[in-house]
């Protein structure tokens, strides 16, 4: 505060250094392009015009996990997908944060059977569960904020594990 | 966690040509994982620089076991599967199940409710055309259609939730009629769908149909005959750019199509322009049939009267004893269907969606099994992909209009 | 039952014995397990150029028999449907293949290997479509369980959390 008064109107801007971190990581989190079911098609409507995800820093979806710091796993894992998923979410360079967007990658969803993974956290570490069969892209979009404050509550030397 | 099983070139030495063995060509993986192949599909590509010598599809990443799970449900609970096999015809799913319930019943459907069938399926008609076009133009680059099309299914969605609640799994057709009836606001939201619509899909043709971009890419691209196409079991839009005239609708009428006047588009080149023409012609024609059955809209009941498969309505329940026998047989136990086998087929956007329903007698389906027609479109790509660039490749996946629930069920 | 239908299924039925029978107006006829070759290949010739659907029921514990297999033909040209219907027993079940006559026998079968275990003579390519290559056991057999996962209330949750297998980082 008293640095502030001192300086003036300078151009200078004072803040935490985890505080800047934590801005320049939420205002451009770009997610990995995994949908694999129905909730693809609602984060795709997400993505559109109409519910607009670049609001958010998410102009983008990128197809490489190596170039994407977010995944959203959208739709039901079968027993097939679950390595390539886990082989997948390896592959991001860290920090990394994984959204579960509904009900089947959540807790397996309406499939209780032999061929789904009952919740997608037996396979990868989850952040965020979105709820919903599909959930509505605005239910994706308040997921997604909730996990920027997850991110901004960070403190600098939890990123690294 | 079991690891990904690493798959060699002498497991598939039957598939791949004896280039690859010598080691001339490269195996390439288009995984699961993968913008271009609409969902979890997974390719192995052998290649001689850019161009495919083969193309080994291998499915069974969203296999869900809906057919197993479908036998451990009553008919009722299992209808909720059903949307979410191929999840961009959900109501058609609904209607493919319910005809099949009501084949094996011999259950009456009223004529309003018939007719509220038929325009929400050719909505959702519509709106499957509006995906695949905006995500098949995506992939040839043309990425601002995928703005429109997904901006054009937001009304298209907003008809589905006003009536059912939910935007893309409603539940809404349920044997025996509908869930409830349409409310008020449904005619006059439909209604300025059909006014609006019509010009959107002039101003789509004005952007790709004589595009010489789109010409370069689709004309001439993935050919198949109207022979090969039938032998592979390829039906739908497919089937009808390849030059042969076969629809469900008006083939095989159900739920009261023979009342509507429409048009079956076909083509005779079968490349994949064709194919892109035929949709759009199709998509035209839904709009055509839905202001058709709106116009035609006959008053009366949503539900058969048959209470012993279909719920009464919650007010008589207070006043009539069988009434509320009938409900509370419904909801414990489940209507019980006689003994025997059926097979109902319905048209979805992507062909020929059949339905093999057995019963021994019980309250649960004993087999279901789900025709899909995604599972045999997909088997033509090895043939059509044959001495093609890589580019072409995807512009073939997209004109085959493939998802992968449906694929893997 | 269609009147065009007739004389084909009275050709086929004098051609491989047994009769026909109609529910709710589908028509399906039984055929032998080793005609079935020959009887797709009248089929065909009689003007069914589309397979429809091939699939199988599994009437465990019934052993004989203890599948059915079901293919369903379509005719484009005069608009007909028919299904045919073999019966197998459940040890060591197995058909020759169709996969020359309709190419997209090719994966029913390998789909039908998969799920229910039963094998198809000469067919170019019989592995695992649907599951893992690895998998154990047909899961559409009516024996095999389903694998439902008891869900989590509030008085069985810390029983049922500890033998979920929780991923690490």
């Amino acid at each position: 505060m008293g640095v502030e008064q001192k300086l003036g109107n300078m151009g200078i801007a004072t803040t935490t250094l985890e505080q800047a971190v934590a801005w320049s990581r939420t205002n451009a989190m770009w997610p990995l392009l995994f949908g694999l079911a129905c909730c693809a098609i609602e984060m795709m409507s997400a993505q559109a015009a109409h519910y607009d995800m670049s609001r958010f820093g998410m102009e983008l979806m990128r197809p490489s996990p190596r170039q994407s710091d977010l995944m959203i796993v959208a739709g039901r894992v079968s027993r097939k997908m679950a390595p390539v998923l886990r082989r997948l979410y390896d592959q991001m360079p860290e920090p990394k944060w994984v959204i579960s967007m509904g009900d089947c990658a959540s807790c397996g969803g309406v499939f209780n059977n032999y061929a789904i993974v009952q919740g997608v956290d037996e396979v990868v570490p989850v952040d965020v569960y979105v709820a919903g069969c599909p959930p509505r892209p605005e239910a994706l979009i308040h997921g997604v904020l909730m996990l920027y404050d997850k991110v901004r509550g960070m403190k600098f030397a939890e990123g690294k594990k | 966690m079991p690891d990904i099983q690493e798959i060699t070139v002498d497991d598939l030495k039957h598939l791949v040509s004896e280039r690859a063995i010598q080691g001339e060509t490269v195996l390439l993986n288009m995984g699961p994982q993968h913008p271009s192949t609409h969902g979890v599909l997974r390719l192995l590509l052998e290649l001689d620089g850019e161009i495919v010598v083969n193309c080994i599809p291998d499915i069974g990443f969203l296999h869900t076991g809906i057919e197993k799970n479908m036998e451990a449900k009553t008919y009722a609970k299992a209808e909720v599967m059903s949307d979410r096999l191929d999840y961009m015809n959900t109501v058609g799913n609904n209607l493919a199940y319910s005809l099949a319930v009501e084949k094996l019943v011999d259950l009456d459907v009223p004529p309003r409710a018939q007719a509220i069938r038929v325009i929400l399926t050719e909505l959702q008609r519509f709106a499957s055309h509006l995906v695949w076009l905006g995500t098949s133009a995506l992939d040839l680059a043309a990425m601002s259609m995928f703005l429109y099309c997904f901006r054009e299914r937001e009304y298209i969605l907003d008809v589905m939730e006003m009536c059912s609640g939910q935007r893309m799994m409603t539940t809404y057709i349920r044997p025996g009629g509908l869930w409830r009836d349409v409310p008020v606001e449904f005619e006059a939201a439909v209604r300025e769908i059909l006014k609006t619509f019509p010009r959107r899909v002039d101003e789509y043709e004005a952007l790709l149909t004589r595009n010489p971009l789109m010409l370069d890419r689709t004309y001439g691209i993935g050919k198949l005959t109207g022979e090969e196409c039938l032998n592979f079991g390829v039906t739908g839009p497919m089937l009808r750019a390849s030059g042969v005239k076969w629809d469900l609708r008006k083939d095989r009428p159900y739920s009261g199509y023979e009342l509507y006047d429409f048009t079956v588009p076909t083509r005779t080149e079968g490349d994949v322009y064709a194919r892109y023409l035929v949709r759009l012609e199709e998509m035209r024609q839904a709009l055509k049939i839905v202001q058709q059955a709106l116009d035609k809209l006959p008053m009366g009941p949503v539900r058969s009267n048959n209470h012993k498969y279909v719920p009464p309505p919650r007010s008589e329940i207070g006043v009539s004893m069988e009434a509320l026998i009938h409900h509370f047989k419904l909801w414990t136990e489940g209507f019980e269907a006689p003994q025997g086998a059926i097979y109902s087929a319905v048209e979805s956007p992507r062909g020929e969606l059949g339905v093999y329903l057995e019963s021994d007698g019980g309250p649960k389906p004993y087999r279901i099994h789900w025709r899909t027609p995604s599972f045999d479109n997909l088997q033509s790509l090895p043939l059509m992909s044959k001495g093609v660039l890589v580019a072409d490749l995807v512009a073939i996946i997209g004109s085959v209009d493939i998802v992968l629930g449906d694929v893997d069920r | 039952m269609d009147k065009k239908l007739q004389p084909i299924l009275g050709k086929l039925e004098k051609e491989f014995g047994g009769a026909a029978s109609e529910y709710r107006g589908d028509v399906s006829l039984v055929i032998p397990a080793e005609r079935i070759v020959a009887a797709c290949q009248q089929v065909h010739a009689l003007g069914f150029e589309l397979l429809s659907a091939l699939t199988a029921v599994d009437y465990w514990p019934e052993e004989r028999p203890r599948f059915h297999i079901i293919y369903q033909f379509t005719s484009v040209s005069m608009n007909l449907v028919l299904t045919l219907r073999v019966p197998l027993p459940g040890i060591n079940p197995s058909l020759p293949t169709v996969s020359h006559l309709y190419r997209n026998a090719n994966w029913r079968e390998r789909e039908l290997w998969d799920m229910f275990g039963i094998k198809f003579q000469g067919h170019p390519d019989l592995r695992r479509i649907l599951m893992p290559a690895d998998w154990e056991g047909h899961p559409l057999r009516k024996d095999y369980p389903l694998g439902y996962e008891e869900p989590q209330f509030t008085f069985n949750f810390e029983e049922i959390d500890l033998r979920k297998p929780y991923a690490k980082e």
